[in-house]
């Protein structure tokens, strides 16, 4: 299992990070959105993948590692926050300059 | 503390001259001259017990980790600098009230030089070498500050510049000498390291520490071959020469030589290096001085040519030198100062200071010419003047001197050619200003004597050269005593101060020097048609020349490193994160660690494929923005899934809430976004990314890989064990998020605040152009809400409200929490937005979502405060069981407090960022997008 979870990982970092290079703002917000998942992924990930082993007292035998889920429980509220605030950073420089290239201007030819 | 009060004293005094400034001159130069007075006055208090030889110091931790401590010393040449310092401080303080003038910031210059006063006062009194190296460069920087005081002209700006950067670098240089001598003895404190003298001659690094602390001297004293920006500095308003290049900035190079002298000097280096280019810089300084036109280049280039003999003094290999060092640093700094001074006054008066304009003097202002006169006979050494006496010391140490060899001979001859060059340039001074016929065009006619009080400040330094001259002991043979026996760390050598020791050879060597400069004087005219046919070197063309070369290359490295393209600086820090990672990874022996693999489970497995499929798809629709949005949101889905399937049901719980207020943002976005790409890279753009790309991923998996299958200890067990019994709750990870980790999870809830109130300023006033019809040409549904949503959604409200409270409620003991909860409400509200526009439900939810946000991050710190009421730590919670009537036993905690902060920060900045989004489309035009 860890070998596809890691492969799958991989291929989401190899998606985000190829949006990522993209010269319009709007598939690089979807890089950015595709790498946070991964990432997200990946720190649970440190706590190995337990089936069946919430972190929640009495309710099973054993229990996960609780640390890296509350860390990635504010990660992705965070990271909603940085996404909408590039988002509307970018509707702020197209509103300003007219283009939605991420060098602020049209590529000149 | 008396010590660290005659520091402190001119710092502070910098606030009164600038506020004295609105009340006219003299207030503002009589409150200015309050902080010196005083600071002399407690330093004077001092004098028996330095005289006596005694050592004060002033012990005050500040760094001792690093070695830093403000701690002060007080000993003989201390006392010498820092009288020299506050004194002459306080006539240039007097001259430069009448010097400047009428429409000048009087307030700033004074603040300007009390800054340089108390800098130049640190770096005497300082006991530790770190915290000398703080008063140098400050010394450095407010000299910048002084030498450009009349910023307007570009010769003023130029020669400041020039000066910081030599005299920074050099400091630089100093710094790291300064750091290798505290590695060598460890300790930077000045007691030990004159103590360990012959440690350090010996280390290996020696040579080392000896050149950078050389570099720091001979670019403060202006040696020979960094002399170059003294007199660049002359642009500076005279007082300010007066004041840096008789007795302050460049006496701070000469007296880190005095101050190091028992810690360095043992050493044919020490002795070869700073001998040789004092020699140097004293015949160059010495020459180059008779051939200058300018008043004050003139001066410049004797200051010089003195700091070469100082130089030259300490690099002698006998202790009397020493002496005759720190005694003539005492004597040039009298009587240059009251040269630069009269030079001064005869500028302000005539309105120039060239020589071949200004003659004849002495029929308009006698007794400035006078002053001059004598001062400048000082600075030649004729006999009777202070001058003389350490000329006649120097004579007779280089006669005394053993460090050439057969070649010994040389340096007394010349000792003797610089003085007959000395004494040309002096009388130069005195005959061309005052005598040699009538003045030549000046701006001002007819020049008269300056007021009164501006003279003063000169009389005073005239009289000591004269008092000193005749009655060398009585005057100032005590503190001479006290200054070299400090320098010297020891007995000092038996001398004489008299000014008659009979007929010998350095007497001889004076006379020779007076007749040779009267007989040089006398043939000048062929002498500087000889000196105009050589060629010119400019040393600020130079620098200047320098300084555009090191520009050019500089922003010729920007260009090719700054292309403005953000795609090639992505490419290029993702490129060295790789090379980062995968050097570190080498070292690894085996991929796959010793834990077992789990099996594969094929429920999971199709979900990884889906998330894989999606992924790749994004990536495949990516030209075609609709498409691809709604690929990416499978794999938000697909992500929540996973976090569910591997027991984390807050996450999941998170993560789906999370994924629809994303999507709908993203909407949003796009509705004001081109809906396509233009496919616009070119192939090779293409593959680089595309192998980059593939280089994360691998990185990513690899790396993901090798850490699951190993082992771990985590810090986990710690949190499942004191859950219940130290936070109040069953659900570990939100017992985390508000009591454990709570500090942690403020941080975030204000960082998510912050975020809100950004995108509501910057959507502030920003007109979009407005899309009337789909991208296909076809016009947006006339039916903006659609009546089964409007009605789905009003009687969704309440229920989502409800499972919200539920949620939250229950966060503390099963999954869910604040954060959930928030995100519940968040999404039931923007469902109202959707279905009835963003007019209607504003209408009737008339809240302000910043004052929402704002109250949820105040309440979840007030709870944090709140345990300090009962005597506990920030953020500590407390819980109990209480029986409520009707519903029974309850357990509550005060974190349940702190979660209301979260849920309402969580709300308020999640509408705040999507109603807001949505509200630009509600300026330009009645339709709506929400």
């Amino acid at each position: 299992m860890e070998i596809l979870f890691s492969v799958t990982l991989g291929i989401l970092v190899a998606s985000g990070v190829y949006l990522l290079m993209r010269a319009r703002i709007y598939p690089v917000v979807m890089g950015l959105t595709l790498i946070s998942y991964a990432v997200n992924l990946f720190l649970f990930a440190m706590g190995r993948l337990n089936t069946g082993t919430p972190a929640v007292i009495g309710k099973s035998a054993e229990y996960g590692d609780p640390v890296p889920q509350a860390l990635v429980l504010t990660a992705i509220v965070i990271g909603f926050a940085m996404t909408a605030f590039v988002v509307v950073l970018s509707l702020r420089a197209l509103g300003e300059l007219r283009s939605d290239h991420v060098d602020g201007e049209e590529p000149r030819e | 503390m008396a010590l660290a009060l005659i520091i402190a004293l001119p710092l502070l005094g910098t606030f009164l001259s600038l506020m004295t400034d609105r009340f006219g001159r003299s207030w503002c130069a009589s409150a200015t001259a309050i902080a010196p007075a005083i600071a002399l006055a407690l330093l004077l208090q001092h004098l028996p017990a330095v005289l006596d030889g005694n050592t004060l110091l002033f012990q005050q931790e500040w760094l001792p980790a690093i070695g830093l401590n403000f701690s002060l010393r007080l000993d003989g040449l201390g006392f010498m600098f820092a009288l020299m310092i506050l004194g002459i401080g306080l006539l240039v303080i007097l001259y430069a009230t009448y010097y400047l003038g009428k429409e000048e910031h009087v307030g700033r210059f004074f603040a300007f030089l009390l800054l340089f006063m108390g800098a130049m006062l640190g770096v005497v009194l300082a006991e530790n070498l770190l915290l000398m190296m703080f008063f140098w460069e400050l010394t450095s920087l407010s000299s910048f500050l002084l030498i450009g005081f009349w910023s307007g002209s570009s010769d003023a700006r130029k020669g400041a510049r020039m000066a910081l950067t030599v005299t920074g670098g050099g400091g630089l240089a100093l710094l790291a000498g300064v750091l290798l001598i505290g590695h060598i003895v460890g300790s930077f404190e000045l007691t030990q390291v004159l103590a360990s003298g012959e440690l350090i001659t010996n280390h290996a690094l020696y040579p080392v520490a000896l050149i950078l602390v050389l570099l720091g001297v001979f670019t403060k004293s202006a040696q020979f071959p960094f002399h170059f920006w003294l007199p660049q500095a002359m642009a500076a308003p005279t007082p300010v020469s007066a004041y840096l290049h008789s007795a302050t900035m460049v006496k701070a190079g000469v007296f880190l030589l005095a101050r190091l002298y028992p810690a360095m000097a043992a050493s044919d280096w020490w002795f070869y290096i700073v001998s040789l280019t004092g020699l140097t810089t004293l015949l160059v300084g010495a020459t180059l001085a008779l051939f200058q036109h300018d008043l004050k280049g003139l001066l410049a280039y004797s200051t010089i040519s003195h700091l070469g003999l100082i130089t030259l003094l300490f690099g002698l290999d006998t202790q009397l030198s020493t002496v005759a060092a720190v005694f003539h640093i005492l004597n040039h700094a009298t009587f240059k100062a009251s040269l630069f001074m009269a030079a001064g006054i005869i500028d302000h008066e005539t309105g120039s200071r060239d020589m071949r304009r200004i003659a004849g003097l002495w029929r308009y202002m006698p007794h400035t010419a006078v002053l001059a006169m004598v001062a400048a006979s000082a600075m030649g050494g004729v006999p009777l003047l202070n001058g003389f006496l350490s000329k006649e010391m120097f004579f007779n140490e280089t006669l005394n001197q053993g460090l050439l060899g057969s070649f010994n001979w040389l340096i007394p001859a010349a000792a003797t050619l610089a003085g007959i060059f000395s004494v040309a340039y002096s009388l130069r001074f005195i005959h061309d200003v005052f005598f040699n016929g009538e003045p030549v065009d000046l701006p001002k006619y007819p020049p008269h004597e300056p007021p009164r009080y501006m003279k003063i400040p000169v009389e005073v330094l005239v009289l000591l050269c004269l008092v000193v001259g005749i009655f060398p002991g009585y005057t100032v043979g005590p503190l001479l005593a006290a200054g070299a026996s400090a320098t010297l760390g020891g007995e000092l050598p038996y001398y004489s101060l008299a000014i008659w020791h009979g007929f010998n050879l350095a007497l001889m060597m004076s006379f020779v020097a007076l007749a040779g400069g009267v007989l040089v004087y006398a043939c000048r005219e062929p002498l500087f048609r000889w000196y105009n046919g050589m060629p010119e070197a400019d040393a600020k063309a130079i620098f200047e020349r320098g300084n555009q070369v090191l520009e050019k290359v500089a922003a010729a490295v920007t260009r090719r490193l700054e292309t403005g393209s953000l795609q090639r600086y992505i490419a290029l820090m993702l490129l060295s994160a790789l090379v980062l990672v995968a050097v570190a990874l080498t070292p690894i022996k085996s991929l796959q660690g010793p834990v077992p693999l789990s099996p594969i489970d094929g429920l999971t497995a199709l979900g990884l494929g889906i998330l894989c499929l999606t992924a790749v798809l994004t990536v495949f629709f990516h030209r075609n923005r609709l498409k691809a949005l709604m690929t990416l949101s499978t794999v938000g889905l697909i992500v929540s899934l996973l976090f569910a399937r591997y027991s984390a049901p807050d996450l999941a719980l998170t993560q789906i809430s999370v994924e629809v207020v994303t999507i709908i943002l993203l909407v949003l976005a796009l509705f004001f976004m081109p809906d396509r790409t233009p496919a616009e890279s070119s192939s090779l753009r293409g593959l680089r990314d595309f192998t980059l790309a593939g280089g994360a991923g691998i990185a990513v998996a690899l790396l993901a890989f090798a850490v699951m299958t190993r082992p771990y200890e985590h810090i986990g067990e710690y949190f499942l064990q004191n859950a219940v019994s130290g936070g109040g709750g069953h659900n570990v990870v939100n017992v985390i998020l508000v009591d454990f980790r709570g500090f942690d999870t403020l941080g975030e809830i204000t960082v998510l605040a912050i975020a809100g109130i950004g995108i509501y300023a910057l959507l502030l006033g920003l007109h979009l152009p407005h899309p009337l019809t789909d991208p296909k040409g076809k016009p947006w549904s006339t039916d903006s809400h659609p009546m089964i949503l409007d009605n789905v959604a009003r009687v969704l409200l309440p229920l989502a409200l409800l499972i919200s409270a539920f949620i939250f409620l229950r966060g503390h003991n099963l999954p869910g929490g604040g954060f959930i909860a928030g995100l519940i409400t968040a999404i039931a509200l923007i469902l109202q937005y959707v279905a009835h526009g963003v007019e209607w439900t504003q209408r009737r939810l008339s809240v302000s979502y910043h004052s929402i946000t704002g109250a949820g991050v105040l309440i979840a710190a007030l709870t944090g405060v709140g345990s300090f009421v009962f005597g506990n730590e920030f953020l500590t919670s407390a819980f109990g069981h209480f029986h409520i009537p009707l519903i029974g036993e309850i357990e509550l905690a005060t974190a349940l407090f702190f979660d209301l902060g979260v849920y309402l920060a969580v709300v308020g900045a999640t509408l705040l960022i999507l109603s807001n989004i949505g509200h630009v489309s509600q300026d330009e035009s009645s339709r709506e997008v929400l």
